[in-house]
């Protein structure tokens, strides 16, 4: 299952961070964050809840990047 | 700006508003006796004011072991700069640093909005009608099978078959041309057109995701996602090169000091120095920025790039294979001539067309036209298509073969080679030749033009592959001013023959092919790049091709290699411009020639140099 979020971040190297980050969270199977549309395309493990996870992921990105937002 | 960017505007002006009048009196431009506490915890106001945010996330940064970001280089930098004694130095950099984040920040998303304006086909809502009476709805919402009404001067919201109304429509967002397209009632639209004149009341066939502007602007969208090789060597290229600056700035400060331990504070304020420099961002920021205004830029003109990877390909084509048929003339057959008919002309034209009704390639509906009448399907039967050959079928019981010579041949029916251009089709009716059908195609008006623009832009070998006999390749070859063509090729052999052509590319030089994208999946997949054409609304298209041209013209081949060629050669100079910048100045600091104003200028200036670059990647007008 994949979805799209819309994010919020204040450069292309935090933009990276994110989506290292959000990578290697539990649950996802892959992440794309293009910094250039400001959006973040996660892939999520099958079985796994895409509204729990995204916590955990928006959790995870804060402790990389204070700033950032994602809009769940 | 934003409600961030207009907080640090603030907090940038009152830290230099402190800030001048101290540097005044540090420097002794004006007289004024101060206590050397005084002025640093002076300058400290300033220097926290700019920079707190940067200490907070240095900090963090280490509780996460995520050192090494740029916020703790600056940190070190700035705090080194200021335990050493330079005030002055310590807070103009966090200054000047917060100064380019600014800039950064507003820049990318005025870039943002520039590229995304370029592409605005998303419509903002539709008019539903319910009950007699029209309703502003999100498109989002409005399930298939409404009916709505699009106005003079809106965009059409979603595909949909026209109920009432004649109008024209313009596909320009969607093509990059202005072009009207006559619409009546039964004819299919588009969303993402914009209705000239008439009122048009429209049934929707498709939801808003589906529909072909939320495809084009999703496909544009994701296209950032696929990362070009530049970017991901420039991700990893970041993710040496600031920890290798940094242990170079620690032996810059710990080195030179065992030698001569008298300077060791000069050390120390080269290697703080150093580590200004060596934030990554002008290249983080400038690369990914340049395919984006690049692919936004070719969107804008019909062209859309399914990923910056394809844009990097795209401008080493030295080697473009394309189809014929579709391609470089026009699809439209007509019947020309029927020569040495065994029976009367309409007749012939009657089996023939009968034979082929299962068949939607141009040729069959050329036929269907001829006839004049839909085929009754219920007096074929036992159709089976010999690919690269033709058909045989059963009509009225009757067995018709319509096909090449091959098929003629195979079928043992002898037959009149005809030496007319075209496309020849044999018939043999109940085993016995009677006759053939000549069907041509025209070249498309910008073809060869279309050709000799590809050789302009530097491809060495252009190539034609069809299906067709000899004689019209030939032909349509010499229209085009090709001498390099393959004839009677089945589709199978059109693999092979990418293939070969992959073969004879030099290092470095990749080949593309187009097509029409709906025979020619295999082929568009094996090539380097694989260009549709023509593929307005065709979602099959879209789906196999790398490039897809929104209209059929041929010259939007040459167009898209060379806004690809600039968007490259735009990337490689930021490349080598902020390498080249950074190197030199590190080597200056570390002999001793540079000093901190010299670094912020070299980082801050460079990051605005490249994103002002990577900008002109969206002018792409005139190529």
């Amino acid at each position: 299952m994949k979805k799209t979020y819309q994010i919020d971040v204040d450069c292309a190297n935090c933009a990276n961070l994110m989506e290292e980050t959000a990578k290697k969270t539990d649950g996802v199977k892959n992440c794309t964050v293009s910094f250039m549309t400001l959006k973040m395309k996660v892939e999520f493990q099958d079985g796994a809840d895409a509204s729990e996870v995204m916590e955990r992921v928006r959790a995870n990105c804060r402790k990389v990047e204070p700033d950032c937002e994602i809009y769940l | 700006m934003n409600r961030k960017q207009k907080t640090l505007l603030l907090r940038i002006v009152a830290a230099a508003v402190f800030f001048v009048p101290l540097y005044l009196i540090s420097e002794q431009f004006v007289s004024a006796q101060m206590p050397p506490a005084a002025l640093f915890a002076l300058f400290l106001l300033p220097y926290l004011l700019a920079g707190y945010d940067v200490l907070r996330k240095a900090l963090l940064g280490i509780r996460n072991r995520r050192v090494f970001d740029e916020n703790f280089l600056m940190t070190v930098a700035t705090l080194g700069a200021i335990v050493l004694g330079e005030y002055a130095e310590g807070a103009a950099v966090m200054i000047l640093y917060q100064v380019g984040e600014l800039f950064q920040s507003y820049a990318v998303g005025k870039s943002r909005r520039n590229i995304t304006a370029l592409m605005d086909i998303r419509p903002d809502y539709a008019n539903l009608e319910v009950g007699g009476a029209l309703r502003r709805t999100d498109p989002d919402e409005i399930p298939p099978g409404s009916v709505i009404v699009v106005q003079p001067g809106e965009k059409v919201p979603l595909d949909g078959v026209v109920l009432d109304g004649h109008s024209s429509l313009n596909t320009s967002a969607l093509t990059g041309e202005s072009a009207l397209r006559d619409v009546a009632p039964g004819d299919e639209i588009l969303s993402g057109c914009v209705n000239m004149h008439g009122v048009l009341k429209v049934r929707t066939t498709k939801e808003f995701d589906e529909s072909t502007a939320s495809k084009v602007l999703d496909l544009v969208e994701n296209a950032v996602a696929r990362k070009a090789k530049s970017e991901t060597f420039i991700a990893k290229f970041a993710r040496y090169y600031t920890p290798f600056v940094c242990y170079a700035a620690l032996a810059l400060a710990v080195v030179p000091p065992l030698f001569s331990p008298a300077a060791w504070g000069t050390w120390i304020f080269r290697a703080c120095t150093f580590l200004v420099i060596s934030c990554p961002c002008a290249l983080v920021i400038s690369i990914p920025l340049s395919f984006f205004a690049g692919i936004g830029g070719a969107s804008h003109r019909g062209i859309l790039v399914k990923g910056a990877n394809y844009l990097e390909t795209l401008a080493d084509v030295r080697v473009i294979a394309f189809d014929k048929t579709g391609t470089m003339t026009k699809g439209s057959f007509n019947v020309t001539g029927v020569h040495y008919p065994s029976m009367d002309e309409s007749a012939l034209l009657e089996y023939a067309a009968h034979a082929e009704c299962a068949s939607s390639h141009p040729v069959s509906r050329s036929l269907q036209t001829a006839y004049g009448k839909a085929p009754d399907r219920n007096r074929v039967d036992n159709v089976r298509e010999h690919p690269g050959e033709g058909v045989t079928a059963n009509v009225d019981g009757v067995e018709i073969a319509v096909g090449n010579e091959k098929l003629m041949q195979r079928l043992g029916v002898p037959f009149r080679p005809c030496h007319h251009p075209g496309t020849i089709l044999h018939m043999g009716v109940g085993g016995a030749y009677a006759g053939h059908i000549v069907v041509s195609d025209e070249l498309k008006d910008h073809a060869p033009e279309a050709v000799r623009q590809l050789r302009r832009a530097g491809v060495e070998k252009i190539v034609m592959l069809t299906g067709d006999a000899e004689a019209v390749a030939e032909r349509v070859a010499a229209e085009l001013g090709l001498t390099d063509y393959r004839a009677g090729l089945l589709p199978a052999d059109k693999v092979r023959c990418a293939e070969e052509l992959l073969q004879t590319c030099k290092p470095g030089q990749k080949f593309a092919f187009v097509g029409d994208g709906i025979n020619d999946a295999p082929v568009l997949a094996r090539a380097d790049v694989g260009i549709a054409m023509g593929a307005l609304g065709s979602d099959a298209a879209i789906e196999a091709a790398d490039v897809v041209l929104m209209d059929d013209d041929p010259l939007k081949i040459a167009t898209a290699i060379r806004i690809a060629r600039k968007c490259l050669r735009i990337v490689r100079e930021n490349i080598v411009f902020s390498l080249a910048v950074k190197a030199t100045c590190l080597l200056l600091v570390a002999v001793g020639l540079g000093n901190m104003w010299l670094a912020i200028a070299a980082d801050v200036g460079v990051m605005v140099l490249a994103v002002l670059n990577a900008m002109r990647c969206l002018a792409v007008e005139k190529l």
